[in-house]
């Protein structure tokens, strides 16, 4: 406990702001009733720390750091069963999502690697308009910084480059089909 | 029958069966494909995570390319990736509220402005409801009775948007399937998550969602697909899950369209059969 407060109190501004963000997710969540139906549809609740049900209560009495310490928020793959069975028609994966989001935004540790991934994708679009595969997944270990981690895919890889699916291609870093879109949608994104 | 086509990144990739096999089935059903012309990427799960206003714009984008060509006003689209982030654009639009007038302000700079004229299209909508079982009995050439498939769904063509299935108990494959010939594999796995990505952030919870439903699919000849995620998350690990479990997975994983195809008596290079990391032998004779 003692190092976790330690950080709270260092990082004051930092916890704030995160506070604050949580409240304003908050206010989609008034009318949970903690029924358990989202952690009961949830494929992926076996590896979570906090059950769904067990997040969203965070969320609702304002908990930031039990809800970005969890594995919780990371581990939901967006399946929209929660969704689809929530029995006050709460939009939870898209609440989700925000979670998602502001933790991307404060770079949590917990979900480093997944920005890592979206954010490597998203470059592999913003020059080319679409993703090439292999330099999303070659921009992905960059960002990775984890000598290992490009051989867990190195069978995948051969099997894919094998068949012609993918290919060999150097990162264009002068292509830039869709920077402009990029950036206004990100402009507009913190107006809305 | 004719439509706006939209393949999106994975069909021009690791995905490229699914393109291959889909204008196969599409042509000899008399069916016309337009390709929307400069299509970009729908933004995946990825810019949904970063920013919403950069997955609606990017959506948009291709909603608005789609208006300035002639043929639709249905767009078709295989991958359920796509199909979610262009059914959501679409939602946006027809609302006509702010976010409309957002992703135009973001279009603006593109050139291109996106109205309301359009209707996204799931693959798996088109072929149970436009073309129908009926249609390929009709044009069955080659019977697959005796073999057992298992109909795989996925999550995205059926959640959060209900168009043209039941979300909870998804349905609409199996009187396709029974068209073919062969049997319908009785499970309750073909509408749960695969773990998309979490493949390559969080192996071992996909890893776990991937083997409950290779297991479950046991007994039958083939899993049919209609997900470029899911076709890769249940085809390329299980050599991997069986050296987990201590089992020997070694089953055929189809799309759709292919098994269609071959029903229909298109050969198996026609379907690029030989592309699917599975082992598909069985189905290449």
């Amino acid at each position: 406990m003692q190092p976790r407060i330690h950080e709270k109190i260092r990082n004051r501004p930092a916890m704030e702001s995160l506070t604050a963000s949580v409240a304003e997710i908050a206010k989609q969540m008034r009318t949970c009733i903690q029924c358990g139906t989202c952690t009961a549809s949830c494929p992926n609740e076996f590896a979570m720390d906090l059950t769904p049900r067990q997040l969203w209560r965070r969320v609702q009495i304002g908990q930031p750091e039990e809800i970005f310490t969890s594995t919780t928020f990371s581990i939901c793959s967006s399946c929209y069963c929660c969704t689809l069975r929530c029995p006050r028609g709460l939009p939870l994966t898209d609440i989700m999502s925000a979670l998602k989001r502001v933790a991307a935004a404060r770079m949590i540790p917990r979900y480093r690697q997944g920005v890592h991934f979206h954010k490597a994708f998203l470059d592999s679009v913003m020059r080319h308009g679409r993703v090439r595969e292999m330099e999303f997944m070659a921009l992905y270990f960059m960002s990775l910084k984890h000598p290992l981690e490009p051989f867990r895919y190195f069978a995948l890889g051969m099997r894919l480059i094998l068949r012609g699916k993918i290919h060999m291609q150097l990162p264009a870093r002068r292509n830039k089909k869709l920077a402009a879109l990029f950036v206004k949608a990100e402009d507009m994104e913190k107006h809305r | 029958m004719n439509y706006l086509y939209y393949p999106g990144c994975s069909l021009t990739g690791s995905a490229r069966e699914y393109d291959v096999s889909t204008r196969a089935l599409m042509a000899l059903l008399g069916a016309e494909l337009t390709e929307i012309e400069d299509w970009t990427c729908c933004g995946a799960s990825a810019a949904e995570a970063v920013d919403p206003m950069l997955s609606l714009s990017l959506a948009g984008r291709n909603l608005a390319l789609a208006e300035t060509m002639s043929a639709g006003p249905d767009i078709l689209v295989p991958c359920s990736a796509c199909y979610l982030n262009l059914k959501r654009a679409e939602a946006a639009v027809r609302e006509q509220g702010g976010a409309l007038d957002d992703i135009n302000t973001v279009l603006a700079g593109e050139g291109v402005i996106v109205n309301d004229n359009h209707h996204i299209r799931h693959l798996l909508d088109v072929l149970s409801r436009d073309v129908g079982a009926d249609i390929i009995i009709g044009r069955r050439v080659r019977d697959l009775a005796g073999l057992a498939i298992a109909p795989y769904y996925g999550c995205q063509c059926l959640r959060p948007y209900a168009e043209f299935d039941d979300p909870e108990n998804p349905a609409s494959m199996e009187p396709l399937i029974a068209a073919t010939g062969a049997s319908v594999h009785r499970w309750s796995m073909g509408g749960k998550c695969c773990g998309a990505s979490h493949m390559t952030t969080d192996r071992a919870v996909a890893l776990e969602l991937v083997g409950a439903i290779l297991d479950a699919a046991a007994g039958a000849d083939a899993v049919v697909t209609v997900c470029p995620m899911c076709q890769m998350n249940l085809e390329a690990f299980q050599l991997k899950i069986s050296r987990q479990r201590r089992n020997k997975l070694d089953i055929p994983i189809l799309y759709l369209p292919q098994l269609l195809g071959l029903s229909m008596g298109l050969p198996a290079d026609t379907l690029a059969l030989d592309l699917n990391l599975s082992n598909v032998g069985v189905f290449q004779n």
